[in-house]
């Protein structure tokens, strides 16, 4: 089964706050509520039901969606409150017979959309000064414990009966592969026997032994939850305000719309294409390849960014940086959940590269509060952030990424990130079509990947000497043969090679088992020291996909397989 | 209270499980215990505690000692600690896929969790309902009812303490924290309810009190019932014990609403208009707005009718069907289906659902059929009045918080209806608050010995032998 459920169902990843199904948001000055209310009957794909406040992939697109406009709609909110409107249950976690009935590819997504979603409550909370706070006002099991540990706060109603548990390993026979692991012993730092004994008791721990345990931050009773709540989220909306006037002066922050993408589709039997404002997606089922083009900013878009940080918010979310990323953003998730089948991205900018050098230094101007007192100054930053978890989704993405530096192509600034994230860079090296490379101030720290290095330091984690180097440049517009010197492409070619070596580099690429290239490109992606954001993606997730497909998981007699059937579970005995 | 040696603990303790021998159960015990007396103090029944009254108590499992009759003081009751005697060779796994294997005297360590959550959830049920009942002896309609009222107080503290032997015996330093939870939680508590519904519904007056032990402690017998198949001996045979007690109590629930009814038709002959209100009695429409209201809270506490805990449970052992070993063949129940009316699109539709995830269904299906019994003995009695009134069961879809039905409305019929129809109607099919002020208005207390409130007919017979104006509490 499955395999067939999960193909049918194109996926849209743009929501909009009246379209919501499940959740309810509520705001009130500095503090938001985020209720919870699944829709039981509102699944993305059919077979099962969303009982409990249990999620699927359409639950948490909304949730990611709120999350998001929260930052951008409503800077004003200090403490995002995140309760449950089901008398019962917080959250029941991912629901089973979902994920029971998916193909491997779609829990793989599944997986990996919610854990940016929880990366993405942790970085508002690190990064925009919206704390988000867990109000777990019933059993709060599996991914609604994870979904809490990525609050930075957690507490749970004292009633006797509300419990935090990960029944994943006892009843499922899979892992609380939604950060759970990870963030109990990495981000709340209990003691590992202990997280050992919670991980496997299926019924959780409840009440003051939560506390000391540290699963949780407090219990209330039930009569005092709610002020309580509130009364927390009041003092910690008044820290987090502090912290931002000190940086900002008190101008009252407002709020910038996110409207819809505008999105052109086209396409015939085997190619489809999804044209934006400033990429564009274009998949062949045929060839498995597909190409991203990114077009850098104009004249017109350096010229209003050079304005400074009111123009910026005065233009919203037409400013080029937010527009050309968010539909970079929708690409990849488009590309990622409706088009498995492609193999190879091959990534192709076109921009001036002396002008999205400016762009980057007039937008991290812009940005910065000291130059621009009293202003609004926290949208552009907030454009930067949000690149860079645009960045770091490509990291994320298991495709392989081909930056194909052709005639006419442009590496700067921003957009050379796409080609840092990339594993390969070919060049054209042709004195009559010259394709120039060059990096700004944005490369060195702004849009750093997961692990919290920028790609620069991770591309050179060997060669400091070349880091230093090209440091030195920084700023310079830089051609074809120098960026090779400089260590920044694969490959240079000239313009007798080009066609045929890139040729056969791309057919020998598809030609390879996309299993082994996704863990080879998983694992090279990322030198340097690992953080929990991404133990989460490389570890957890690794291991969580490789019990996924393990007989006693998911074969005839595994526990997710027979989990909510008549029949218990039969394991091979045999550790592997 | 101090701590007790011993040999007071044991000669306190009447216990077929060799309390006087095993240090650790008695040390567990001794903790517990004054703690458990602080909660009857508190919790249970209020104002009666220095009143002799003629309770029974079991002192051994023996044809002659389950049942001894004497004048107590209900905080000198001899709670006891009881396992039914049971031949070897039939403590076998009776069901799920190690059917037939020798049953287990310890807690298997996979099924330890769900085995504490069964246990628990069982043992939060008997205070609760002492809980629920604490003040009803202030308005009881004769000293036979109040005598039958602490009796069934008594018991239940004394299945709680069944319980707690198994949670202390077996669950080591979890089983002693859930035991003190027991008697933490409160029912009706907004802050530490009972862990099930029913047991936080207020029960303000006798009326629901009979319905209580007719509908709710029948769904606690069925419990039992299932969990004295278990493949967790100890279990198994704790629960055999409890049975006995709670048959008791159901014949008080029974017996107690037969008796209100056999009254109401006395008066409403009596009256000139045929009104039983008009003669201080209980009339019959708010009988069924009773048994509506009762008989469906109880049947939440079945669980949901599609469970993935209940096929768990049977597949694993540790709680069979009611009879397993009597009514079926075959154990391992892995195949088969269910039949169940599921709402899908504003109709319903019959779906077959496998069978071990339908057992909740399978075992509230004998408990509707033991309900109909005695609806029709009731009818049978309103018949022998010459009364043309019938009561019913109403549809096991109605008025539901718990499982496939929860969310939606239906009639008493099992008929899916509009919100509207429902609220223009519920008066008529619940209890509403003006019942309750009513009932609380005709319940005042009858103490004198052989004397009976007007609402409710006197019993067939008495306790024991003994003549209705026996001084069953001596106050």
């Amino acid at each position: 089964m499955g395999d067939g459920a999960a193909q049918t169902v194109q996926v849209e990843f743009e929501k909009d706050p009246s379209s919501y199904k499940h959740w309810r948001v509520e705001y009130d000055g500095g503090i938001a509520k985020v209720i919870m209310d699944v829709d039981p009957d509102g699944g993305l794909v059919p077979g099962y039901e969303l009982k409990l406040n249990s999620y699927d992939l359409g639950v948490d697109i909304e949730l990611a969606d709120i999350v998001r406009r929260m930052r951008f709609e409503h800077p004003e909110v200090r403490t995002v409150l995140l309760s449950s409107g089901n008398d019962r249950a917080f959250c029941a976690g991912a629901n089973i017979t979902m994920l029971g009935q998916s193909s491997h590819a779609w829990k793989v997504n599944f997986c990996k959309f919610t854990n940016e979603t929880r990366c993405e409550l942790e970085d508002a909370t690190h990064n925009s000064a919206q704390i988000y706070v867990a109000a777990c006002n019933g059993t709060t099991a599996g991914g609604g414990y994870e979904l809490a540990l990525a609050c930075k706060e957690i507490y749970l109603q004292d009633d006797g009966n509300s419990a935090v548990s990960l029944p994943e390993v006892p009843l499922l026979g899979v892992l609380p592969g939604t950060g759970g692991l990870t963030r109990l012993v990495d981000k709340r730092k209990i003691r590992r026997d202990l997280a050992d004994v919670f991980s496997t008791t299926a019924e959780g721990v409840r009440g003051s032994k939560a506390v000391k345990w540290n699963l949780v931050d407090g219990v209330f009773p039930r009569s005092k939850f709610d002020a309580k709540l509130q009364a927390r989220a009041a003092e910690l909306a008044a820290e987090a305000t502090a912290q931002i006037n000190a940086q900002d002066g008190d101008t009252p922050r407002q709020g910038v719309a996110l409207g819809r993408l505008q999105i052109e589709l086209s396409g015939d039997g085997t190619t489809t294409s999804r044209q934006y404002t400033c990429v564009k997606l274009e998949c062949d089922t045929n060839t498995r390849i597909a190409t991203l083009k990114v077009r850098g900013p104009s004249e017109a878009d350096l010229a209003l960014v050079r304005e400074g940080p009111a123009a910026i918010h005065a233009a919203g979310d037409s400013v080029w940086a937010l527009r050309a990323y968010r539909e970079l953003d929708d690409a990849l998730l488009q590309l990622r959940v409706n088009h498995i089948g492609i193999g190879l991205v091959l990534v192709e900018v076109e921009c001036d590269v002396a002008r999205t050098i400016a762009y980057d230094q007039a937008l991290l101007d812009a940005g910065d509060p000291a130059k621009h007192p009293g202003s609004q100054a926290w949208f552009t930053r907030e454009i930067v952030f949000f690149m860079a978890r645009t960045l770091r989704r490509m990291d994320l993405t298991s495709r392989s990424f081909f930056a194909i530096g052709a005639a006419g192509t442009g590496w700067g600034g921003n957009l050379l990130e796409l080609a840092l994230a990339s594993d390969r860079f070919y060049l054209l090296d042709d004195p009559d079509s010259p394709v120039q490379v060059g990096a700004s101030e944005i490369n060195w720290g702004p849009l750093a990947m997961s692990h919290g290095h920028h790609r620069l330091a991770v591309r050179f984690i060997g060669e400091p000497d070349q880091l230093e180097a090209l440091r030195g440049m920084n700023g310079e517009v830089l051609g074809a043969e120098q960026a090779d010197e400089a260590g920044l492409v694969t490959m240079l070619l000239d313009d007798i090679d080009w066609d045929d070596d890139t040729r056969v580099a791309i057919e020998e690429r598809v030609s390879l088992s996309p299993d082994a290239l996704t863990g080879m490109e998983a694992n090279l992606r990322f030198p340097g020291p690992e953080n929990c954001d991404s133990k989460i993606f490389a570890r957890l997730t690794a291991w969580q996909n490789w019990i996924f497909i393990r007989p006693n998981a998911t074969g005839p007699e595994g526990a997710l397989t027979l989990y909510g059937r008549p029949e218990r579970p039969r394991f091979d005995w045999e550790r592997v | 209270m101090t701590a007790s040696t011993s040999v007071d603990l044991n000669a306190k303790i009447p216990n077929n499980v060799g309390l006087a021998d095993d240090t650790k159960l008695r040390r567990a015990l001794e903790q517990w215990l004054p703690n458990y007396l602080e909660w009857w103090n508190d919790m249970g029944p209020s104002d009666f505690a220095d009143k002799p009254v003629y309770l029974r108590t079991a002192t051994s499992v023996s044809t002659d000692g389950w049942a001894h009759y004497d004048h107590v003081r209900m905080p000198d009751y001899r709670w006891g600690i009881f396992l039914n005697p049971r031949e070897a060779s039939t403590s076998q796994i009776r069901c799920g896929d190690d059917a037939g294997k020798p049953a287990w005297t310890e807690v298997p360590g996979e099924f330890r969790n769900s085995l504490r959550r069964i246990i628990v959830t069982q043992a939060d049920t008997e205070p609760a309902s002492v809980e629920q009942q604490r003040l009803l002896g202030h308005m009881a309609p004769s000293l036979y009812d109040m005598r039958n009222l602490f009796q069934v107080n008594v018991e239940e503290g004394r299945h709680l303490w069944a319980m707690v032997y198994l949670l202390h015996k077996h669950f080591g330093r979890d089983g002693r924290d859930e035991a003190d939870e027991l008697l933490n939680r409160r029912s009706g508590d907004v802050d530490k309810p009972r862990i099930l519904g029913a047991f936080n519904q207020p029960c303000d007056h006798w009326l629901s009190f009979f319905a209580f032990a007719m509908f709710t402690d029948r769904d606690g017998k069925f419990q039992l019932a299932a969990l004295a198949e278990s493949g967790f001996d100890p279990l198994a045979r704790t629960t055999e014990f409890m049975l006995t007690e709670e048959a008791h109590h159901l014949f008080v629930g029974q017996t107690g609403m037969q008796r209100i009814i056999q009254r109401s038709a006395q008066l409403q002959k009596l009256d000139p208009n045929g009104d039983v209100r008009a003669q201080g009695g209980i009339d019959f429409d708010l009988i069924q707005r009773t048994i509506n209201y009762w008989f469906t809270y109880s049947l939440d506490l079945f669980g949901g009718e599609v469970s993935n805990n209940a096929a768990d449970f049977f597949g694993s052992g540790l709680k069979g069907r009611y009879r397993e070993m009597k009514k079926y063949d075959d154990h391992k129940a892995i195949g088969g289906t269910y039949r169940l009316p599921h709402v899908e699109g504003g109709v319903l539709v019959d779906k077959d659902i496998p069978l071990r995830n339908a057992l909740n269904a399978l075992l509230r299906d004998e408990y509707v059929a033991d309900c109909e019994k005695a609806l029709r003995k009731w009818n049978k009695a309103l018949e022998a009045e010459g009364c043309s009134v019938r009561l019913t069961l109403p549809s096991t879809r109605f008025h539901r918080h718990q499982g496939i039905y929860a969310g939606h409305l239906f009639n008493p019929a099992g008929e899916l209806i509009s919100e509207q129809e429902f609220e223009a109607n519920k008066h008529r099919w619940l209890l509403v608050p003006e019942d309750n002020d009513y009932l609380i208005s005709i319940m005042k207390p009858v103490y004198e010995p052989g004397k009976f409130a007007n609402w409710i007919a006197p019993p067939a017979r008495g306790i024991e032998g003994q003549p209705a104006e026996f001084e069953y509490v001596r106050l």
